[in-house]
């Protein structure tokens, strides 16, 4: 540094002065440049191998190509579920810059009417980034051939050339196979798996669908794509194929399923059939149900609404979600528990219009005279029923109950299964903390009080019964014979004889015999009361909600059984009278197609058409009753 | 160098070795603009070629004019370019946000670009003319500061920080090397030290708040404003030793990199010809920045030796904080790569700098003959 005090400044010095300071600058432009140097060398050479990779992501972009989804097939190998092709578009919230502007202008492309672009709008506020916003979902070719051609002027407008699920049999799976649809925010938080917010994947939401998720999905394929800055496709390169979902084979008869369904016609309930050696299930029919095709293309509000509000509740698996009390159907199970705690079935009792326990009276449907097992349950006598049952006690009944498949959740893929209530003195003490009362056992003894199941406990019930074997229900593949049950052959025999009788004999179901001279079928009604019996009402007239739920369960053939089957009809007033016909025809169609279908086809003309068509009926009655403009 | 048969006296007194390393960077660049392009010489590479050897050859003619000339005509330049950036930002036209062009038809003028070599020769003028005496007195700092700022002030309204900084630096190299006492510049630098944060909380728009906090981590906004910042690191790092190979850039070619032509030229050399092509750069600039002092160093004149050396040091602003920016030590501003880079008015100050500084050079050689 320059000393202190008055420099005397003279050109010399200041020359001098600049001198120095010139060599101070070069300095300075020395350092930068050794700067800039050391920089650029630390850049390219120590952190080239993070730039290149960053290079590369940059110009390449791993598209997920999504995978088929793996068929679901019935016993025979006829699809359940299928692939079609699907043209669809999209929105990217993200690169969509004048939403104001481009969504009229798709609506009036592709028609949309003002709802769904009040769901577009509504869901583009939801979304987040790239996560796409379905437009519209199987598109005719000439739509989606507009849209394509006016894409450059439409950023943020994703068309798309896809894969729809389709369900051929429409309503009649829907509750067995459940659907599909776009993975929701929580779905995706759940398994951060990037291809659920790929447009246009679909994943299961329901049904079958949904348990077997990670069996049918397959894994999806990528694509290499160089792109320039402004997401142009440069080119495309090597590709990893995608590896389709596998094809998950049902124990379903695809053709007896939608057989039942149909045969169910504008009655609410479940008709459900098992292969009675191995538990695997034919046919599990709930009607009305929902076309699952509606669902994998995104339901709409009302079409929901009116789903939801329907009293008739289609959107209930009534098979294994609703609950109904078995009446009559369990007095063949109930026999077996008698001959198990030693009732003679040649004990008679005298049935004359009911049965006194202290100082009420049980009331019978008829007045049946000496009744024996056999005639008890041919006639669905209450009275013998009521005398047996208080006889052994409610507890040794509840413990055959749950040994043929009643109170019993079962292993199934399903989402849920409601299984009801086999009652005893130790559960009631353990609900209600009250003792369990003779006319308990009463009342549960013909299938009323605290006895609730579901059909296709029913239908497991009925299965035990007419094969002697422990069988349980099976959705997937093919099962092997069920190994016998813990009880005398004779005792089964002695029920089976009673339920032939039901139907072929002096029964309660003799209109339902099979139309074959050697297959004969077995059976028994039930009638299960919705409300109390008051005065005159005993829930065969007035509102359809109050009228009794029939019940039916069956086999066939009865000389060796093959098939077990149940049927419930909500509010059909009577298992003989609503119940027994739909088992006739269903069985039917077990050993003669033509036949059952010959029988199906008039009646289906009564009812106005076919499932789909009397649906789409209803759903046009509903948007009219709604005020709404009538879907396709 | 005095005389040789071959090669006719005039031509042998050029300064061969100075030309050789403008043509040099200028070819280099022309040929990275032919890449960028896609390889094509449309639509910069020709303009560039042709730009660059006619502003060379003007160089070269500007080299044979005698150093007195340049201080005589400083004053009235200074003033005339006054007025045209008063005009500018009256009529002017908005090029890139900024209003700071002139359209004269075929060419298009921007008065602030020539401002900087006549703001050099303006205040190198007038410590030439100050008695060496009063170097320390109050009258040695404020006219060049009131010169400087008018036009400052009109650039800065344009508005171009960067070209508006460059005269700020370039003017204030010039008062160092003038001789002015030390403890101004400690000074200045510890008050715009102090005064950036003031100025950060105070002054700053939100936007240029976030590019200096961009700036400092351009990882946090990658698709937004450090976008740029990230992108060329991205082209200079994934270049490595040797680079993708000429036309094999796909930061630039993919378009990637932002203004590749322009302010990013240097990063999209670097991918394609690697460090070597970037220490090469380097090292021309380097060599001309020597040969710049060294001609300052060796000249006798205060008028001159200050023209020299400041030049020299305007060139140089260009060149380290374009460089420093590409290479994330410097905020984005708006500074092309001298020579190297897409655009006329640039070119031309730089080459207009360089005639200068080989008209004082082929002055000193002569008078060197003449002792």
């Amino acid at each position: 540094m320059r000393k202190r005090g008055i420099p005397l400044i003279t050109e010399n010095s200041q020359s001098y002065t600049f001198t120095r300071r010139a060599m101070v600058l070069g300095g300075f432009q020395a350092g930068i440049a050794v700067l800039l140097a050391g920089r650029l060398s630390y850049i390219s050479i120590a952190e080239n191998e993070r730039y290149e990779l960053l290079s590369e992501e940059n110009r390449f972009q791993l598209v997920l190509v999504p995978p088929r989804r793996g068929w679901i097939v019935d016993r025979h190998g006829q699809p359940i579920a299928i692939n079609r092709s699907d043209y669809r578009v999209d929105l990217i919230p993200d690169q969509l810059k004048e939403p104001e502007r481009i969504i009229p202008q798709l609506a009036q492309l592709l028609a949309l009417p003002p709802e769904e672009v009040e769901r577009i709008h509504k869901e583009l506020k939801l979304a987040a980034g790239y996560q796409p916003v379905a437009v519209a979902e199987n598109l005719p070719f000439d739509k989606y051939a507009a849209v394509t051609l006016r894409l450059p002027e439409m950023p943020g407008v994703a068309p798309l050339r896809g894969f729809s699920r389709f369900y051929p049999e429409g309503a009649a799976v829907g509750h067995l196979v459940g659907y599909v649809g776009a993975a929701n925010k929580e779905e995706y938080q759940k398994e951060k798996n990037p291809l659920l917010i790929t447009p246009g994947f679909k994943i299961g939401k329901e049904g079958l669908e949904k348990v077997m998720e990670q069996r049918l999905r397959g894994k999806p394929g990528a694509k290499r794509l160089e792109v320039t800055a402004r997401g142009k496709l440069v080119r495309e390169l090597a590709s990893v194929r995608d590896t389709s979902g596998g094809t998950l084979p049902l124990t379903i008869d695809a053709g007896l399923q939608a057989f039942a369904a149909r045969r169910m016609g504008e009655e609410s309930g479940s008709c459900t059939v098992l292969d009675c050696h191995t538990g695997d299930i034919l046919a599990m029919a709930s009607m009305p149900a929902y076309d699952p095709n509606a669902f994998s293309d995104g339901i709409s509000t009302s079409e929901w609404k009116m789903l939801s509000e329907d009293e008739r509740r289609p959107l209930l698996n009534k098979t294994l979600n609703a609950l109904y009390p078995p009446g009559s159907t369990i007095k063949p199970m109930v026999a077996m528990a008698l001959q198990g705690a030693g009732v003679d079935p040649s004990d008679t009792i005298f049935c004359g219009g009911g049965w006194r326990l202290g100082n009420r009276f049980f009331r019978c449907l008829g007045r049946h005279g000496s009744v024996n097992m056999h005639r008890a349950i041919a006639k669905s006598c209450n009275s013998y029923f009521y005398a047996m049952g208080n006889r052994v006690g409610y507890d040794t009944i509840a413990v055959m109950a749950r040994k043929l498949g009643l109170g019993v959740k079962y292993d199934l893929p399903v989402v849920s299964q409601s299984y009801g209530t086999v009652p005893d003195s130790e559960w009631k003490q353990r609900k209600y903390k009250q003792k369990w009362t003779a006319s308990d056992t009463l009342n549960a003894s013909i299938g009323q009080g605290y006895l609730i199941v579901n059909p296709l406990q029913l239908a497991v019930m009925a299965a035990r019964l007419a094969s002697g074997r422990d069988v349980n229900p099976r959705l997937i593949g093919t099962g092997k014979a069920a190994a016998p049950i813990d009880a005398p052959p004779e005792h089964f025999e002695t029920v089976r004889k009673a339920m032939w009788e039901v139907v072929n004999g002096d029964g309660t179901a003799g209109r339902s015999r099979l139309p074959f001279p050697d297959i004969a079928m077995g059976g028994k009604t039930g009638t299960a009361q919705v409300r109390r019996i008051t005065g005159g009402q005993r829930g065969q007239s007035g509102d359809w909600k109050y009228r009794d739920h029939g019940l039916f369960v069956c086999f066939a053939p009865t000389d060796n059984p093959r098939y077990a089957c149940s049927v419930v009809i909500e509010h059909g007033m009577g298992g003989s009278r609503a119940a027994a016909p739909v088992a006739k025809d269903v069985l039917t169609y077990l050993f003669d197609k033509e036949k059952a279908m010959q029988a199906l086809l008039p009646m289906e003309e009564a009812w106005g058409g076919n499932v789909a068509q009397r649906m789409q009926r209803r759903a046009n009655q509903w948007l009219a009753a709604n005020g709404k403009a009538p879907g396709a | 160098m005095t005389t040789n048969s071959l090669v006719p006296a005039p031509i042998a007194q050029l300064p061969w070795k100075l030309i050789f390393l403008i043509i040099a960077i200028g070819t280099f660049g022309g040929l990275c603009l032919y890449s960028a392009a896609g390889g094509s010489i449309r639509p910069w590479a020709l303009t560039h070629f042709i730009r660059f050897f006619a502003l060379l050859g003007v160089a070269v003619g500007i080299s044979y004019i005698s150093p007195q000339r340049f201080r005589d005509l400083a004053y009235p330049a200074y003033f005339v370019l006054l007025i045209l950036l008063v005009v500018v930002l009256v009529i002017g036209v908005v090029g890139g946000g900024a209003r700071s062009w002139l359209d004269f038809g075929p060419i298009r003028l921007q008065p602030s670009e020539l401002m900087k070599p006549v703001m050099v020769l303006v205040v190198a003028s007038f410590y030439a003319s100050l008695p060496a005496s009063e170097i320390r007195k109050w009258s040695a700092i404020w006219p060049p500061i009131a010169l400087t700022a008018i036009p400052a002030a009109l650039i800065i309204l344009q508005p171009d920080l960067g070209t508006c900084l460059l005269l700020l630096f370039s003017v204030a190299t010039v008062m160092f090397l003038a001789g002015l006492p030390m403890r101004l510049f400690i000074g200045a630098g510890v008050a715009v030290a102090a005064a950036i944060p003031i100025a950060y909380n105070l002054f700053m728009m939100p936007h240029q708040q976030k590019r200096v906090l961009i700036f400092l981590n351009p990882e946090d906004d990658p698709l937004g404003a450090g976008y740029h910042i990230t992108q060329s690191k991205i082209a200079i790092g994934s270049g490595g030793l040797f680079g993708k190979g000429y036309l094999n850039g796909t930061q630039s070619h993919l378009h990637y990199l932002p203004e590749q032509h322009t302010d990013f030229i240097f990063p999209a050399m670097v991918e394609e010809w690697g460090l070597i092509g970037g220490l090469f750069l380097l090292i021309c600039f380097a060599l001309m920045f020597r040969w710049g002092m060294a001609v300052a160093l060796d000249t006798k004149g205060r008028f001159e030796r200050l023209v020299v050396s400041g030049l020299t040091m305007t060139i140089f602003f260009y060149f380290a904080i374009n460089l420093l920016m590409v290479m994330g030590l410097a905020p984005v501003v708006g500074i092309p790569l001298p020579l190297f880079s897409y655009g006329g008015s640039a070119m031309m100050t730089v080459l207009i700098c360089l005639g200068i500084m080989m008209a004082i050079d082929r002055d000193n050689r002569r008078d060197r003959r003449g002792l």
